[in-house]
């Protein structure tokens, strides 16, 4: 489903932020990415759905490189990868439904989309998809006034508005609570088994990429260090997958 | 890169040295100006004589109330080219500012000339505006709302500018990430953050231009200001004393209402 060959990306023209990061997630698979802060996750998932350039490599999404595409055609590609962030960056001032609408901006015409004419089976989609993740009740209030979870929760809702392929979580769980976090995470879960969605996860928490991933993939150094099913990540080797030697550019830890 | 280790006394003492030295040299460029003008700060003490004169003439009388008609009229006008000067200028700012922003621009060299342009506009002081402009326009209307339109374009754009860059690029992002083009990021998404900041400064150039616009009247001859000149050097004072209270009511008034809209949109 999405392939990713030998990536390599450079800041400034000599720091190395990823030296060659290749793996593979299937349709419908969990998968987690994990490592120390400065890795390189946030580089990879940012690469995938090409908000940041990358200096060389793949993306395969079916067999569709997204490094080759011009600017129409990589609005269409975005429409299929959905995006959830740790910050849920979400329009705060605007209601939960109106942020689900945006979900399908990438399929409407600039004037529509300035002047956010959405069609009545948009704005029904829209409320349906935040009644499935448990907020019907909070569709017309401004997001400023919900929880932290609550806002995750739109920003998933609004990820599938767009009927993605793949949904790229950006350290989803960070700044939530442990009850909040294992909603997020089951709700992730559920999308693959139901929806056949496959969920590219960047994690700080071993354990939990244990308890939700099906698949793992260590990075450290900007290199793949672990690439396996997630019954294989071992103390030992999720303890390597930490280790300090490997860290090339502490300084661009966040 | 590790600097110096202090220990916490040096700590404190390495602030308290830095107040000490700030609190001096703000006190060092009063004695220095003060000797430079030849001014001396017992001359406040005698001030008393001349607020007593002014109080007295200034003091709007019962002679005075039947120019309140005039006032009146005048008043509004002011305040209607105020309004419209700044809405006016509101409207450009937030295309040039949209142009200018750091985080959106698509060319560089557009951001700099509208950064240079926007300065220029709003550091020529408003006086010299009027000044400048009274000559291609005459004594008129336009000449003020002209003065306090280009001050507030390039005063308003800066202010814009600031308040776009500071929108964080992630909310953007997340926009981008759906497909959303380049203007229904604009419109779906920066301009809902940010339309109460925008409101606030349009309000507060609002209160600020009803109190230059009489400024520039004085200086065009038109509205509120020209009157107050006008009763001022026919030595009616009180008449002068009442567009002085009329215009600190409509300021006040303007304050207040804004200050109103404001607590609404929150």
């Amino acid at each position: 489903m999405l392939e990713v060959k030998h990536l390599m990306k450079s800041y400034d023209g000599h720091k190395r932020s990823l030296t060659d990061v290749s793996f593979t997630v299937a349709t419908g698979e969990v998968a987690a990415i994990i490592g120390p802060s400065g890795a390189g996750k946030t580089t990879i998932l940012r690469s995938i759905n090409q908000l940041i350039k990358d200096d060389e490599g793949q993306v395969l999404l079916n067999e569709l490189d997204m490094r080759q595409l011009n600017r129409s055609q990589l609005r269409q590609a975005r429409q299929n990868i959905g995006m959830i962030f740790q910050n849920y960056n979400l329009i705060e001032p605007l209601t939960a439904i109106e942020n689900v609408l945006h979900g399908c901006l990438g399929n409407k015409s600039t004037l529509a989309g300035i002047f956010s004419l959405y069609r009545q089976s948009e704005k029904e989609e829209a409320l349906q998809l935040l009644q499935k993740v448990g907020l019907g009740n909070f569709a017309y209030q401004q997001c400023r006034h919900l929880s932290g979870g609550q806002k995750q929760r739109v920003g998933i809702a609004r990820a599938l508005m767009q009927h993605p392929k793949l949904i790229l979580c950006d350290e989803p769980i960070a700044s939530l609570d442990p009850k909040s976090s294992t909603l997020v995470m089951e709700t992730l879960r559920q999308l693959a088994i139901e929806e056949h969605i496959s969920v590219l996860i960047n994690l700080h928490q071993v354990d939990i990429s244990r308890q939700y991933a099906d698949h793992i993939i260590g990075i450290n150094g900007g290199q793949v260090v672990f690439d396996d099913h997630a019954e294989a990540l071992t103390d030992t080797a999720a303890a390597q997958i930490y280790r300090k030697d490997l860290v090339l550019n502490e300084e661009a830890a966040v | 890169m590790t600097p110096k280790a202090l220990t916490i006394s040096q700590f404190f003492f390495k602030k308290r040295l830095h107040l000490t030295l700030l609190v001096l040299i703000l006190g060092l460029a009063y004695v220095v100006s003060s000797i430079g003008l030849g001014f001396q700060t017992t001359a406040l003490f005698h001030a008393q004589d001349g607020l007593i004169w002014l109080l007295h003439n200034f003091i709007p009388n019962a002679e005075s109330m039947r120019y309140w008609q005039d006032i009146g009229h005048q008043l509004v006008r002011t305040f209607l080219i105020a309004v419209t000067s700044t809405t006016c200028a509101a409207v450009i700012s937030l295309f040039l500012a949209a142009l200018g922003a750091n985080t959106l621009s698509l060319n560089n060299a557009v951001t700099w000339f509208i950064r240079g342009f926007s300065s220029l506009m709003r550091n020529i002081p408003i006086v010299a505006w009027a000044m400048i402009l009274l000559f291609s326009f005459k004594q008129n209307d336009l000449t003020g709302f002209l003065a306090l339109f280009f001050m507030t374009m390039g005063f308003l754009t800066r202010a814009f500018m600031e308040t776009i860059e500071d929108f964080g690029m992630d909310k953007i992002e997340a926009l981008q990430a759906t497909g959303a083009n380049y203007l229904q990021v604009i419109f779906q998404g920066l301009l809902p953050e940010i339309a109460a900041a925008l409101l606030s400064w349009v309000l507060y150039m609002i209160e600020n231009n009803v109190r230059d616009a009489t400024l520039v009247g004085l200086l065009t001859g038109t509205g509120i200001g020209f009157i107050f000149d006008l009763y001022f050097k026919g030595m009616r004072y009180g008449a002068a004393g009442l567009v002085v209270l009329a215009v600190i009511i409509l300021v006040v008034g303007v304050e207040v209402i804004s200050n109103l809209i404001g607590r609404l949109i929150e």
